[in-house]
């Protein structure tokens, strides 16, 4: 029947769970290989339809449109990483802009509005954070408990009234490019936090212990890791990051409402799996992620150029991410097929 | 062999009976739960009591308790079909443009069709989730993804409108006998019938097994991957035919029908007792989650509560009844602990 | 006791199978022959190909040559149902129950007795269960979930299901690793009753007196191939262990007498509520203290409550003169305290990583610079802890779940004296390892007590603990009730602490 009721010590080379490569960072970067492929391969289609996709003003879009989703993926990878998951991410962005649109309409200045938007993604982290490592609750459930949670208490704040008004300055933080080069604000920090994830972890204790946690926690924790303080401190982490793309997508806005990027979490999820981090946890790059926003912003944005119906952005998502995980797969799903049909005539 | 064991020895049986009443209990507890909230409500707004809003609360959960039903067998084998809330979409939209271009069809042909529809679809989840293995997650949530961008294709800005419906058709969703409305007693029928299936026949009882020990399952020669499939389907065509009862509830369907109907879904199997990790739990249970659910709903309207508290209960809802259950699971293993104790001092 | 029948036809004859998965050659030339009430036991080290075998008779693997006779008829199964349905059932190692369904559920899924109309009979699934467990003489309620059960109690558990079957064949993968020693009684009554009922009865452990205590016949394999069979009267432990290895082993246990140091792990008035209460005793530099009792004592519980996996309710542990926080492993290790789990797969290795990132996952810290791991160090440890065990292995960046379970347990402990501990809770040391790696493991732990390590070694092997320890502390039922020296111990004095038949113990 099947080989994974194999239980070891039999020496079959068995696949990974999820098939992909046991050991993402030695011998040769598999699925990373194959997304750079599928960006060139994106970039040359892309220009091919139309020729003034390859230029700035693109890439300046593509940026503006990914880069909140693109900030969120990197705190959601690294909990998925440990084998949990985040589904609140997206209720957080709206949580957060709603209230640093009431704070603001209240009179307070912008900066201390900020600082409290960032202090509820910290709060609502750490309720995430709590309610999976204190009471053992899966995080699944939890995250879409607060999923709703949040999202409602956002719309409590806020109702259906939207605050804009904001300084000019900040505005066009959300809008306009940085300085001297063509990628907006969101995309420049996106860039930023990916190479210090990407550091901490493939290069440090801390990373270590993260894909430690994801593979065995039992493990980790029998080897002095501290699993439930990592896992914690992600949630807070993911609480923070996801309010501070609730305050850049407010200023892109340049409005706040509570229903701010409402069902986002399932296009942030779909991207770090696309980059091939395992829903398992324990196996995943930096680079896979970052290579998985930048095919779905190219593919988007050419979409968008070629004025296709916006629902076709969401089929080519849909099948980018399940070839993404057959692919790897096919070939044991093959070989499974065919010991079958043998033992069938044989 | 020894003769003393003939009376089986009583300080075995209390604790694990208790515990095993506790189990039991989930059922009645969520239906005590509902009486409370309604009472409660009743007390405050004795409008809420009056027939109309009766007959609200059972039709405004029946969709979601229909849902419920198809995730809860698909749950319990350790998946999750996150794909539900597209395919009602999709079907609603079929049936309806179904009855657009043949007006004289007969009624039931609409229930069919939206039934077929889910049931492919869902076969097709169920096939690459077990042939690949891919987990199904990923699989159905690219299938949320792909059914929805094909449902807005098709819809193309267009819409089914009322007046498209026939009277016959639209009855299911407003009618009521003794009170009850049709499309109500519809699902109850089913919920009543998936719910004595999954007690009492081999291939039900298997998807348990499947879901609390995967790999025994096979090894105790399980066809996992033909239940596995099998329970895919099922929630699919359940999705369909739910579908085509949305049409039959609203008469109006445009490219959102059903949107997020997916985390609503689970929300409620947990609050009726699913185990998020397979392996436990009731269809009856789920359905009466989804009623649960939808009483707090309209219980906050009809309290004159702000409207905009909705979703915050809602969630911090879940996230109680998930603490609790949690609660609960460790009092029964410690009161077996307890027990497999006495029986060792004995 | 029934002589095996060997006029009879064999109950079931296995010839010259061989599997491979891809490169591997995980079976060669395996052969056995059961006969009708018999109880055989199936020897050979880890990676002799035993498990292989035994997965063919289940029909988990399809063997690549070879023929399969189940009573008189040819049979190739294709799947673990065929394999049952010829009458094979195997009890693996690791009980494969469904916790959340019940214990008569357990024995009947798939195949519950139906009433007309092809529904489930309940009643008359409780009223079968209840006549096996009569059969087997235990007290087990058919209605309660499975989860919870004690793993003597799971075992209990497949072994109704392989008789509600009409078995034939049984076959059992180390069924007594994890269990003490009147459990393990228990357990061949049960084979006992097996075999006057006809059936034939496969036994694989790696528990030699256990295997001469309880079985007819012997077939011994190495390398993936079958070496002999005979019967046991004709063989001595010696001779077992020669055919296994393919060569002579030393003295299993080297002992080699230590100068007692300081005391460097002193636990006083250790409390777990409801696992174990007030806990005393200390063990100084250079000595191995073996911590002994029956499975469900609570050896485990306090080995891990001192390392501070588990929080304990009240006492206190000191190590090397300061008292260490509660549950905090962390800490335990800054004091240098290292452990080596029960369970190697689930709480020893991370499976799926490399051997060198599984041999620094405990020295992380140590291993960085400027905040980054440095690779070249972490290679460097774990080449020189390799070449230290003697680490059999392909490439440093194998996972460890390829390597063989002896190797395996050298990556843990290779784990933790990268650490250089002082003191070393080991838990363990030795199960589910072949004989020759089993006495490697034993010279490392005396060369630890040489460079003058405490060792708290748990074990529920009495000769290795008879062997190796200089004090035994014993544990009934969560207590403390009699130490004894080396010069005292034997496995009498042992066994009478531990299942309570003490005169006169400490109050």
């Amino acid at each position: 029947m099947s080989d994974t009721a194999t239980r070891a010590p039999a020496p079959a080379p068995l696949p990974a769970k999820d098939g992909r490569s046991p050991m993402p960072l030695t011998g040769l970067i598999r699925w990373e290989t194959a997304l750079v492929g599928l960006l060139v391969a994106t970039l040359v289609w892309a220009s091919s339809e139309s020729a003034t996709f390859l230029n700035t003003t693109t890439f300046f879009y593509i940026g503006l449109n990914m880069g909140e989703i693109a900030i969120m993926a990197l705190p959601l990878m690294l909990i998925v990483m440990t084998g949990e998951i985040d589904l609140s991410v997206a209720s957080m962005l709206g949580l957060s802009g709603s209230v640093l649109g009431y704070l603001f309409q209240s009179g307070w200045s912008i900066y201390p509005a900020i600082v409290a938007a960032l202090l509820v993604g910290a709060a609502g982290g750490a309720l995430n954070g709590f309610l999976v490592t204190r009471l053992s609750l899966p995080s699944i459930a939890v995250t879409i408990g607060t999923l709703t949670l949040f999202r409602g208490l956002a719309e409590v704040i806020l109702g259906t009234s939207t605050v804009g008004g904001y300084p000019l300055s900040l505005v066009k933080v959300g809008v306009e490019p940085i300085p001297h080069t063509h990628l907006s604000y969101s995309i420049g920090i996106f860039i930023v936090l990916a190479v210090v994830c990407g550091v901490v972890l493939h290069l440090t204790p801390l990373g270590r212990s993260i894909v430690a946690v994801g593979l065995q926690s039992e493990t980790a924790h029998f080897s002095g890791i501290r699993v439930n303080r990592i896992k914690f401190g992600l949630y807070v982490l993911s609480g923070v990051v996801s309010a501070f793309a609730g305050i850049l997508f407010t200023l892109k806005n340049s409005s706040a409402r509570y229903d701010a990027g409402t069902g986002l979490e399932l296009t942030v999820v779909a991207i770090v799996l696309f980059g091939g981090v395992s829903i398992f946890g324990g196996r995943g790059t930096v680079l896979g992620v970052v290579l998985a926003v930048a095919i779905v912003g190219c593919v988007n944005q050419s979409l968008t150029q070629l004025n296709e119906d916006p629902q076709v952005q969401k089929i080519v998502a849909g099948v980018l991410l399940l070839v993404s995980v057959i692919l790897p797969n096919s070939r044991v799903a093959l070989q499974r097929i065919r010991a079958r049909t043998r033992r069938r005539t044989g | 062999m020894s003769t003393a064991v003939e009376s089986p020895p009583p300080v075995v049986e209390a604790p694990v009976r208790r515990a095993e009443a506790l189990l039991r209990a989930r059922e009645l507890g969520i239906v005590v739960a509902i009486v409370v909230v309604f009472v409660l409500t009743t007390l405050h707004n004795h409008a809420f009591a009056k027939s109309g809003s009766l007959q609200q609360l059972l039709t405004g959960a029946s969709i979601i308790a229909l849902l419920a039903v198809g995730e809860t067998l698909v749950i319990i084998t350790r998946n999750v079909d996150l794909s539900v809330g597209s395919v009602v979409g999709l079907s609603a939209y079929l049936v309806g443009d179904l009855f657009v271009k043949h007006p004289g069809m007969p009624v039931i042909l609409g229930f069919v069709v939206g039934t077929g529809i889910g049931l492919g679809i869902g076969l097709v989840n169920g096939l690459i989730t077990t042939v690949t293995r891919v987990p199904s997650l990923v699989v159905t949530l690219a299938a949320l993804y792909i059914v929805r961008g094909i449902d807005a294709l098709i819809v193309h800005g267009r819409r089914i409108d009322p007046i498209s419906v026939p009277k016959s058709y639209s009855v299911v969703g407003y009618k009521a006998i003794l009170g009850v409305p049709w499309i109500a007693i519809i699902v109850t029928l089913i919920v009543v019938a998936v719910g004595y299936a999954m007690r009492s026949f081999r291939s039900s009882r298997e998807l348990y097994a499947i879901g609390s020990n995967p790999e025994a399952a096979t090894l105790a020669g399980i066809p996992a991957g033909r239940r596995v499939v099998t329970a895919f389907a099922i929630s699919g065509a359940l999705a369909g035919l739910s579908g085509a009862l949305f049409l039959a509830e609203y008469a109006t369907v445009d490219a959102t029908a059903g949107n997020g109907y997916e985390l609503s879904v689970i929300a409620a199997v947990v609050v009726g007792g699913v185990a998020i990790f397979g392996g436990s739990g009731t269809v009856i249970g789920a359905a009466l989650g989804a009623l649960l659910l939808n009483t707090i709903n309209q219980a906050l309207v009809a309290s004159r509560i702000s409207a905009f508290w909705d979703q915050a209960i809602a969630g911090g809802l879940l996230l109680g009844t998930i603490a609790f259950d949690r609660w609960l699971s460790l009092r029964i293993a410690r009161s077996l602990r307890s027990a497999e104790g006495a029986r060792r001092d004995v | 006791m029934t002589e095996p029948d060997h006029e009879a036809p064999p109950a079931l004859l296995l010839e010259k199978a061989s599997k491979s998965f891809g490169a591997v050659h995980a079976l060669i030339d395996g052969s056995i022959t059961l006969y009708p009430g018999e109880a055989h036991a199936l020897l050979g080290e880890n990676g002799a190909g035993k498990s292989t075998l035994v997965k063919i008779l289940a029909g988990v693997h399809h063997p690549d040559g070879g023929r399969l006779l189940v009573g008189d008829r040819r049979v190739s199964f294709s799947g673990p149902a065929a394999a049952r349905d010829a009458g094979v059932s195997i009890i693996y190692q690791e009980p494969t129950l469904f916790p959340d369904l019940s214990v008569a559920e357990n024995i009947f899924v798939g195949r519950h007795p139906l009433t007309s109309g092809r529904r489930i009979d309940r009643a008359e699934m409780r009223r079968q269960t209840t006549a096996v467990f009569r059969q087997l003489g235990v007290q087990l309620d058919p209605d309660r979930p499975a989860r919870g059960l004690s793993v003597a109690d799971q075992q209990i558990v497949e072994i109704a299901k392989a008789l509600s079957f009409n078995a034939n064949v049984i076959v059992m993968d180390e069924p007594t690793a994890a269990l003490a020693t009147v459990e393990v009684e228990r357990l061949f009554e049960v084979m006992r009753a097996l075999r006057e009922q006809g059936a034939a009865v496969m036994f694989i452990s790696h528990r030699l007196e256990e295997v001469f205590e309880s079985c007819q016949r012997v077939t011994i394999m190495r390398d993936g191939r079958f070496v002999k069979t005979s019967a046991i009267e004709k063989l001595t432990i010696d001779d077992v262990i020669r055919s296994m290895v393919g060569r002579d082993l030393d003295a299993l246990f080297p002992k080699t007498q230590t100068t007692r140091g300081d005391e460097l792990l002193e636990v006083e008035h250790l409390s777990s509520e409801g696992v174990f209460s007030d806990i005393s005793f200390s063990v100084r530099q250079g000595e191995i203290v073996g911590l002994a009792g029956l499975v469900g004592a609570g050896r485990s519980e306090v080995a891990r409550a001192i390392f501070g996996i588990d929080r304990r309710t009240s006492g206190t542990v000191t190590v090397g003169g300061k008292q260490l926080p509660n549950g905090s492993p962390l800490a335990a290790m800054a004091a240098g305290v290292g452990f080596v789990p029960e369970d190697r797969r689930q709480q020893g290795l991370v499976m799926d990583l490399s051997i060198d990132h599984n041999v620094a996952l405990a020295s992380l810290r140590r291993l960085r610079r400027l905040g980054l791991i440095r690779r070249s160090s972490e290679r460097n440890l774990a080449n020189a802890w390799a070449e230290k065990l003697q680490l059999t292995f392909g490439r440093m960046k194998n996972a460890v779940s390829t390597l063989s379970g002896g190797n395996q347990q050298k990556v843990v402990l290779a784990k933790w004296l990268a650490r250089r501990p002082s003191v070393l809770i080991i838990d363990e040391p030795t199960r589910g390892i072949d004989i020759g790696t089993k006495a490697e493991v034993h010279r490392i732990l005396d060369e630890l007590v040489s460079d003058g390590v405490a060792v708290l070694m748990i074990s529920s092997e009495l000769p290795e603990v008879l062997g190796m320890a200089d004090r035994v502390l014993v544990l009934r039922e969560g207590r403390l009730v009699s130490e004894l020296s080396r010069a005292e111990a034997d496995e009498a004095s042992i066994m009478r602490a531990a299942t309570g038949q003490l005169q006169g113990s400490p109050a």
